[in-house]
């Protein structure tokens, strides 16, 4: 195995720990929803979204038609665009063929873990990342509808908490490192809390207008080219 | 079933979309220092927007154990660092937290 591998698979293992619980919690709610096995399955495999689709069941439960929510999914996986330009930026040359298949898997937490990794990414490390990101969710989905039943209903509560958790543990040594990344963060949260509060704008757009707001900021008031301080 | 797979369909197409636009306009393009200062600050920016308001809907019934669940993550994943520790202990004390209230 060369090292990009092994690094990959060491990345790849604590997104595979934190998504299972998640997707477990998704397989066990869509059962709830009276979905299909099928249908389950199709959404974790096809759409490959976490927050989005557990806000889809939430909604076909209020009896929403599929346009609104392809809408709200929209809006909620808008920030997505966002996180793809900032990858972009960072994979050097690379085949168009594989940029098809890499941003298929641009997921929040996939995301965040490409971020913070030193250097050029390259392909392996980035596919071995997205691969094992998927499987959890694909195989956490199914093991949740099949054997959700027979786990306690507070231990499948907790787990909710798991995704959270994995942002936090990702981020943590970055804010250790720097001050500036410390501050957007807080800034961010912050200022995502106070939207959500003033409810002034639909699901999913709070975080947009964050991401836009907060790192708009950033490049203006951090003179210092945070990248080099960061990513070097 | 017709119904929910065109959903699964239209749910996907507006997720992979805009995660694939930005690598077709911008993958090896020269980029402004401008918009590489605002692209850099955006993990953070994303990151906290994503955590801090979200973690207290984790838990709805009982924001505390959520809460409780992501200090221990603060805690062990600022002094002793790595990821599956502090993700799987966080859900074990939101477990706990949970179970004690029940």
């Amino acid at each position: 195995m060369t090292r990009q591998v092994q690094d990959a698979f060491k990345a790849g293992i604590p997104i595979f720990i934190g998504y299972v619980p998640a997707a477990i919690a998704f397989g066990i709610l869509s059962k709830g929803c009276e979905i299909t096995l099928l249908e389950c399955f199709l959404f974790s495999a096809v759409v490959f979204a976490g927050a989005s689709q557990f806000i889809a069941l939430n909604l076909l439960m209020t009896g929403m038609g599929p346009g609104g929510i392809i809408l709200t999914t929209l809006l909620v996986n808008f920030r997505h665009f966002l996180m793809s330009a900032y990858l972009s930026t960072r994979m050097g040359k690379i085949a168009k063929r594989y940029i098809f298949l890499i941003a298929f898997g641009v997921t929040d937490e996939v995301f965040s873990v490409l971020s913070f990794k030193k250097g050029h990414l390259s392909k392996t490390f980035v596919f071995i990342l997205q691969l094992s990101a998927y499987s959890a969710w694909v195989s956490g989905t199914l093991a949740g509808y099949i054997l959700g039943g027979f786990l306690p209903q507070v231990l499948t509560k907790s787990m909710g908490v798991a995704l959270y958790a994995l942002l936090l543990a990702i981020l943590l040594p970055e804010i250790k490192k720097s001050r500036k990344a410390l501050m957007l963060t807080i800034a961010s949260g912050a200022l995502n809390t106070l939207l959500i509060k003033l409810d002034i704008l639909p699901t999913g757009w709070t975080i947009i207008v964050c991401i836009l707001v907060i790192a708009l900021a950033g490049s203006f008031f951090i003179t210092d080219p945070i990248g080099e301080e960061l990513y070097e | 079933m017709n119904n929910l797979v065109y959903l699964v369909l239209g749910m996907a197409a507006v997720t992979y979309g805009p995660r694939l636009l930005p690598f077709l306009l911008l993958t090896d393009k020269q980029i402004p220092k401008r918009l590489d200062a605002f692209l850099k600050c955006i993990p953070m920016a994303a990151i906290g927007a994503l955590i801090i308001p979200g973690l207290f809907s984790a838990t709805p019934e009982m924001p505390l154990a959520a809460l409780s669940g992501m200090v221990f993550t603060l805690v062990v994943g600022w002094w002793k660092g790595g990821i599956i520790i502090p993700v799987l202990g966080s859900v074990a004390v939101t477990y706990l937290v949970l179970l004690c209230a029940a």
